[in-house]
């Protein structure tokens, strides 16, 4: 008996019994779609806690902190820690071959030491105000739309120049979406905490990639996209843009290092009095890699050449993404492996389904296989003929539940507020097609076997 | 050369402990184009002889010849190859599958020798035609009388040419009108060259045959040939068939 043969007659026998098979199939539905739907969101969240990292300077940046605490056995020497200094970034630079870039960082922070900005009648805060050297567009992996970043030149001079995100923009001059059009504000004087400052250049808008499908269809479709009763506040940053790290680098102003450090000297950490300036200290340090590989090397030789510089005291640390990085793969692996054991529990249950039907099936039709063997089945052909019924159960299940798996993405998507797009991946689908193909056949294995050792004679007498 | 040969083949169930012999010893020659009758009461073995002699059971002891093939340890892959080619089967319930067509059923036996589906179509109307059933093709069995239900199992069992055909109390599940016309229907078939071997506890049914073979507690109680007594059997059979049809 030919394949497309058997499988007709089983898609002919399960069209006989509707209702049985739907009820049948619906676990193996169950299985996959919660499968799939499963990995969607998990992929969702991966793809959305991916982007965050890279957004915040990838795998391959480190971050160096001043920090005031001293380890404890260090604690006697407290006044001799002077943090980070000039002396520091000019040693990595010339001292630890495995940094590619190395850019010093005085930040004022919104919620530390915030500074005002204003522009006419405007004011904002943004969250992060950075005296920096011009590398630091690549190492926090920042890109300018319009206008151009400080040069050396600028640094050296102190010029008051600044770079600004979309964030401030959008607070001093109106955001695209209120007025329209977009403002490119480049040339125009704003006050920085009271000091004039001329815009040169602006950073991309920073999102997610939910938030800029959102905004396309909005600016696609401004009439189903405009919002149908009250909106309501979603707290701080209006939920715009994504994860927050999105909104700290839309809400940041640049300006150069010496600008920093000239113009508001007052405000810089470990300066005790203007009149005494002492040695300048650095909010931070940023540093790149060239290659994730050598991410443990190169922390080793920044601490090296960081105690050599601070004379053995541990007044800094060490950030690296790393960390960061490794909690999101557990906690997408774990994500995963409870999602795999749900769906791996539905497709048994759907696979005993299965089964159950199966025997009920070929004890229904010992009579049946008991003529076609009379009339020159043979014992395969019997196994067979089984066997691709359970088997084509379970595929029409399968791509049913491919189908709602679909549909349940959508409605999860509805109700969970995150920026996480569950993403439905094509191994997804492959995947829970598969498996949804291996629990048929594994499930009509026992029923295919015993209906083909039937005895013809034996089952010619069943009643 | 028989078509058929029977060397002391013996069956022998186990039940509970009681060893019942269903053939004992039985030795039997059919040539091709024979019109045969088993006949015996029931318990007497003829079924167990017809199981074994249609390739759905195998013997305990003996030797079975089938068109020249032996077949008393063939493997069940084997026999169901011979199920399928070389035997038509009749039952007294009709055994057609009640999900498929008239047609459809016709068809099987095809679909299991792996017949083209057009080649299926075609030999199966012919088949119909033949029971003059054609024109039921797309009914179910359930539709038919029990009459036409045992014309469709004859079609189905006649569709791979088979060299012998066994009908198991054909007429046992049909009011005695239509019995007599499958009756007729056989003996048409026998003129026509068919090797026929009619299963039955009817003396009646058996006297259409001109051979009939007594089966009684498991041996051959008679082997009656009606056909030209005295006369050598070899040179008999082929000239007296026709004129008894």
């Amino acid at each position: 008996m030919s394949l497309a043969n058997t499988i007709l007659s089983g898609l002919k026998e399960i069209w006989a019994h509707k209702f049985r098979s739907i009820l049948t199939m619906l676990g193996i539905i169950l299985g996959v779609s919660s499968l799939v739907a499963m990995s969607a969101l998990v992929k969702g969240m991966e793809n959305g806690t991916r982007e965050a990292l890279l957004a915040a300077g990838g795998l391959e940046k480190i971050r160096i902190e001043s920090q005031f605490d001293l380890p404890v056995y260090q604690r006697h020497l407290m006044d001799q820690a002077q943090g980070l200094t000039m002396e520091d970034v000019y040693a990595l630079r010339d001292g630890a071959p495995l940094v590619r870039v190395v850019t010093p960082a005085v930040e004022q922070m919104r919620f530390r030491e915030p500074m005002t900005v204003s522009y006419k009648n405007k004011t904002s805060e943004p969250f992060q105000v950075s005296g920096t050297w011009p590398d630091a567009l690549e190492v926090n992996e920042h890109k300018l739309a319009h206008g151009r970043m400080f040069g050396p030149l600028d640094d050296e001079n102190a010029a008051s120049v600044c770079v600004i995100g979309t964030g401030v923009r959008d607070d001093l001059f109106g955001s695209p979406e209120d007025l329209g059009h977009e403002v490119i504000p480049l040339g125009e004087t704003i006050n920085l905490n009271g000091l004039p400052f001329t815009i040169i250049g602006m950073f991309d808008m920073y999102e997610s990639e939910k938030a800029k499908k959102e905004r396309a269809f909005k600016k696609a479709n401004p009439k189903l996209a405009a919002a149908s009763g009250p909106t309501r506040s979603r707290g701080w940053g209006g939920g715009k843009g994504g994860h927050f790290i999105f909104r700290l680098k839309n809400n940041t102003v640049y300006i150069p290092l010496n600008t920093m450090l000239v113009k508001f000297r007052g405000l810089t950490p470990g300066s005790a009095s203007p009149t005494d300036p002492g040695p300048v200290r650095l909010s931070n340090l940023n540093m790149k890699i060239p290659s994730i590989d050598l991410l443990e090397p190169a922390v080793q030789q920044v601490r090296n050449v960081l105690m050599m510089t601070h004379k053995g005291l541990e007044d800094f640390t060490l950030r690296t993404q790393e960390d960061w990085a490794q909690e999101i793969t557990v906690a997408i692996r774990n994500a995963r492996l409870s999602g795999a054991v749900i769906s791996g529990i539905c497709l048994l249950v759907g696979g005993i389904g299965i089964m159950n039907i199966m025997l009920a099936s070929i004890s229904e039709r010992v009579r049946e296989i008991g003529i076609r063997k009379a009339i020159g089945a043979s014992t395969l052909d019997i196994f067979v003929q089984i066997l691709v019924e359970s088997t084509v159960i379970s595929v029409l299940g399968g791509i049913a539940g491919i189908g709602a798996s679909y549909a349940l993405v959508l409605i999860i998507a509805a109700f969970t507020p995150t920026d996480n797009t569950p993403v439905i991946t094509f191994s997804a689908l492959g995947v829970a097609f598969l498996f949804s193909v291996a629990v048929g056949m594994i499930a009509g294995l026992y029923p295919a076997i015993r209906a083909s050792r039937l005895h013809p004679i034996q089952a010619l007498k069943y009643d | 050369m028989p078509l058929v040969e029977l060397r002391n083949v013996s069956k022998i169930y186990h039940l509970g402990g009681e060893t019942i012999r269903a053939l004992d010893d039985v030795s039997l020659d059919i040539d091709g184009g024979e019109f045969v009758s088993v006949i015996g009461p029931s318990g007497s073995g003829k079924s167990t002889l017809m199981h074994i002699l249609g390739c759905l059971d195998s013997p305990t002891h003996g030797t079975i010849k089938l068109d020249e093939r032996m077949i008393h340890d063939a493997s069940p892959r084997e026999l169901a190859f011979i199920r399928n080619r070389k035997i038509g089967f009749v039952f007294q319930f009709f055994n057609l599958l009640p999900k498929l067509t008239v047609l459809q059923n016709v068809e099987l036996p095809m679909v299991y020798a792996g017949v083209s589906g057009r080649e299926r179509r075609e030999r199966s109307m012919r088949m119909l035609q033949m029971v003059d059933l054609d024109n039921r093709s797309k009914h179910r069995p359930s539709q038919l009388s029990g009459g036409q239900q045992q014309r469709v199992a004859i079609a189905r069992a006649l569709v791979n040419n088979p060299k012998i055909l066994f009908a198991d109390e054909p007429t046992g599940n049909l009011d005695s009108h239509t019995g007599e016309a499958i009756l007729e229907l056989f003996r048409e078939l026998s003129t026509q060259g068919r090797t026929i071997i009619l299963v039955t506890h009817d003396p009646e049914i058996a006297a259409v045959t001109p051979r009939r073979i007594e089966i009684r507690d498991g041996k051959v109680a008679n082997n009656l040939d009606a056909r030209l007594a005295g006369l050598d059997r070899q040179a008999g059979s082929a000239a007296a068939a026709p004129a008894l049809g």
